[in-house]
């Protein structure tokens, strides 16, 4: 079970967070975690979250995105889902977080929503 | 416990650790049973959030406490057990994670999780005093095992065996 994986980089005004393996309890939740607080502390508030690679989510790694939703939102900035694997896409279905999430399935209309 | 079911026990410790051991385990006997993928990923998942209620919610993380995990496996379904050695809870107490007003709620699916992805669910109060999670799944029609004809456990398949 690989753990998770977080690369980030600037498109613009806009902080892109690759992230691959899984979000999960005590494997990829608190890097996520660290990753957003991290890019806030630093004025970053307009993040999208590619999900491209990220194949498991368990209900901790669902609370962690809530709370990455909620902290950004806090301050003012929007996160957005792109990239959803078919699981994370079924599950953010079934636990009806589709409707609190922005979800895109290519960067650039992603990065554009920001506009 | 019917004499032809196969039953498994461990006891793990109140740690993170505890919460992949236990979900591969249960995979493990899953595939031995004939589980598609998709159905030993929402068993998985459903064993995964059992033990992360174990530890976070009945034994508040307390490493003093043990997780109580037991598979069975009959001629038709693979039971789950996954007690703690908490206070326990009743379902009816827990918040519907799926109502608007829970939907920023950053914890509180995992019994939704677990109850959408078994077949049946229940808890009940453990022997320990705590919650005992009960889960079941069907096993697969031996057509819809991935083209390896009946792979419903027999006396000869890989299942598994008594454990402390």
């Amino acid at each position: 079970m690989p753990a998770l994986y977080a690369t980030t980089r600037e498109v613009g005004v806009i902080t892109l967070i690759d992230l691959s393996g899984r979000i999960a309890l005590g494997e990829g939740s608190a890097l996520l975690r660290k990753t957003i607080r991290d890019l806030l502390d630093d004025g970053k508030n307009k993040i999208i979250l590619n999900l491209g690679d990220v194949n498991y989510i368990d209900s901790s790694g669902i609370g962690e995105l809530v709370s990455g939703f909620t902290a950004v939102r806090s301050r003012g900035g929007e996160l957005k889902l792109l990239n959803l694997t078919k699981k994370v896409h079924d599950l953010l279905q079934i636990t009806k977080l589709f409707t609190v999430f922005d979800v895109f399935t290519d960067e650039p209309t992603a990065a554009r929503s920001f506009q | 416990m019917a004499p032809d079911t196969k039953h498994l026990e461990v006891t793990l410790d109140t740690q993170v650790e505890s919460v992949n051991l236990a979900e591969e385990m249960c995979l493990r006997v899953a595939e031995a049973a004939g589980f598609a993928e998709d159905e030993c990923y929402r068993i998985g998942m459903s064993v995964r959030e059992g033990v992360i209620n174990a530890f976070h919610y009945g034994n508040q993380e307390k490493p003093d406490k043990k997780i109580h995990l037991g598979i069975d496996l009959t001629g038709e379904k693979m039971v789950i057990h996954v007690m703690d050695e908490g206070k326990g809870f009743r379902l009816a107490d827990v918040p519907d994670p799926l109502l608007e007003e829970n939907l920023l709620s950053t914890s509180g699916r995992g019994i939704f999780l677990m109850r959408t992805f078994m077949d049946e669910f229940d808890v009940v109060p453990g022997c320990t005093g705590g919650a005992e999670i009960i889960m079941s799944k069907k096993l697969p029609l031996p057509e819809s095992a991935s083209g390896n004809g009946d792979r419903r456990p027999s006396n000869s398949d890989a299942t598994p065996h008594q454990e402390a």
